[in-house]
């Protein structure tokens, strides 16, 4: 049995819920993420991943159940939440007719960041980007436009960060630099990440602890490693597989035998 | 209210008219397309009617101008929310710690830059060629200017919030929103004229006050102070009504899970 973590808590679901037209896209989820650590959720298209990062986020009202971030009530205290977190996802853009660094220069002024050009700057280099600031963002290429927007993301030095996808549509090379830039920035900087992702890869060297859904239901939670192990698979792919057709981590026949 | 956030997503809107010049001239092309027009109909009266009438008919011209500044402001509003909307921008907006009355106040000042803009080029282009100087209004032209910003800011808030509800479906009522109302508020004639059954409605919406006012202030220099009561006493009232409306529907995407669709759009 893992030790407790007894660092802070700072995201949790309590019993979450959301319907949609009387389908439970999210039932009775519940998970904490403690400062630091870097959680994975994972589950196949429609298991409830984005559902669930839409109510984490304030987008999406939950059906019932509570959320808190820093010991809040995200509902009451958005805002202030807001300020010390931020997210990317591959499916959102910055607007695609501003220069780069005009794009952070206004999110860099949203979030209040002291010396917004130093900071944009100092970013910019850490994820190989500085010749950027002068390009069109709607002409950057998938690899870059994941780049300037994890630049968005960590901005507001973000305790609490929320990645949809970020390695989507990248080549390997790419994708590897950013699951290496996330982890280094992470690491140095103490934040809490909810990480989604299809990519097993990135979960295996990014996450530390991975939860995974399956019709709004969590299946398994634990490290990779832990899942790989408690499971009839050989690897982390074969898990996701076998939980987005059947719903279980185990076959059938070795329930029995499962401790 | 934090006016850091205000003036950040204010320089995000600066940003793209200096990125896109067409939207400027967008700006100004429809507003001195509609003027000429007026402006030829308005000679062409004069020239053909008695020099009493022909002098008064000078009206249009004047109803011509405060009904773009109208129109602007609803257009600062809902076309501000729609460039958020086109780009992919809105949920990068709503995740950040922005208010819902932060990012509707940097509207309202965009709406307010764009009519100075359109305000500035409609009035020297009168004023030259067609003899019309917008300032013989006198000082009655700042709460006639400020009760149709109301006014435009309140139908923005509306069209956007139909938008919110409705997606990029309702996306013609930025445009065609503010044209429900011209007809019944008696922009380019008088009250007294219009159909008696139209005229209680026209007396329930503010811009009917201002456009009367204006008719009165340019036969007869004055004009009745009880019209800018009313209209401002309106203005308060659909203010109120319209960012109620804005709040009330932003909500109900978030129950109903609908601002998400705006990041895939």
């Amino acid at each position: 049995m893992p030790a407790p973590d007894d660092r802070e808590i700072i995201l949790e679901a309590r019993d979450l819920t959301r319907e949609f037209d009387g389908v439970k896209a999210l039932d009775r989820f519940s998970f904490q993420l403690h400062r630091g650590e870097v959680l994975g959720l994972l589950g196949a298209n429609g298991a409830g991943k984005t559902t669930a990062m839409n109510c984490l986020l304030g987008l999406t009202l939950p059906t019932s159940g509570d959320l808190f971030a820093f010991g809040l009530p995200l509902h009451q205290h958005r805002i202030a939440i807001l300020q010390r977190a931020n997210f990317s996802s591959a499916y959102t853009a910055l607007p695609g007719n501003l220069l780069v660094g005009q794009n952070l220069l206004v999110f860099a002024k949203i979030y209040g960041v002291r010396d917004p050009k130093k900071k944009i700057a100092e970013l910019m280099e850490l994820l190989e980007i500085s010749h950027l600031a002068k390009r069109v963002t709607g002409q950057l290429s998938a690899g870059e436009s994941t780049r300037v927007n994890l630049v968005k993301a960590f901005l507001n030095d973000p305790e609490l960060l929320m990645l949809d996808e970020p390695t989507a549509s990248l080549d390997p090379d790419i994708a590897d630099k950013v699951r290496k830039v996330v982890r280094k920035v992470q690491r140095e900087r103490n934040i809490g990440i909810l990480y989604t992702s299809h990519n097993m890869r990135d979960i295996e060297e990014v996450c530390d602890r991975v939860i995974f859904l399956h019709k709004g239901k969590i299946v398994c939670e634990g490290t990779p490693t832990d899942i790989v192990a408690q499971s009839s698979s050989t690897n982390l792919e074969d898990v996701f597989i076998k939980i987005a057709r059947d719903g279980e981590i185990i076959d059938e026949p070795q329930k029995d035998k499962a401790p | 209210m934090n006016f850091r956030i205000i003036s950040a997503l204010v320089l995000r809107y600066l940003f793209l008219y200096t990125r896109s010049p067409m939207r400027l001239v967008e700006l100004v092309f429809w507003p001195v397309v509609d003027l000429v027009v007026w402006g030829n109909v308005t000679v062409f009266i004069q020239r053909n009617t008695n020099p009493a009438f022909g002098n008064e008919i000078l009206f249009l011209l004047g109803a011509m101008i405060l009904w773009d500044i109208m129109f602007r402001a609803q257009q600062g509003v809902a076309i501000s929310f729609l460039e958020d909307v086109w780009t992919r921008n809105l949920l990068n907006v709503f995740v950040a710690p922005v208010r819902a009355t932060e990012y509707v106040s940097a509207t309202f000042i965009v709406g307010m830059l764009r009519i100075t803009v359109t305000a500035v080029v409609l009035s020297l282009i009168s004023w030259f060629g067609y003899s019309f100087n917008i300032f013989q209004l006198q000082w009655w032209l700042i709460p006639f200017f400020l009760n149709l910003m109301l006014f435009g800011w309140s139908l923005g808030m509306i069209s956007t919030a139909l938008i919110l509800r409705w997606g990029q479906a309702a996306e013609s009522l930025a445009w065609a929103i503010p044209f429900f109302f011209q007809p019944v508020v008696a922009v380019f004639y008088p009250v007294q004229d219009m159909p008696a059954w139209s005229q209680p409605i026209a007396w329930c919406f503010p811009p009917t006050y201002i456009f009367e006012g204006m008719r009165d202030v340019m036969k007869t220099g004055s004009m009745n102070w009880n019209y800018l009561g009313y209209a401002a006493a309106l203005n308060i009232l659909f203010m109120a009504l319209a960012g109620w409306l804005f709040l009330w529907i932003l909500n109900l995407t978030r129950k109903r899970g609908l601002l998400t669709k705006f990041a895939t759009q």
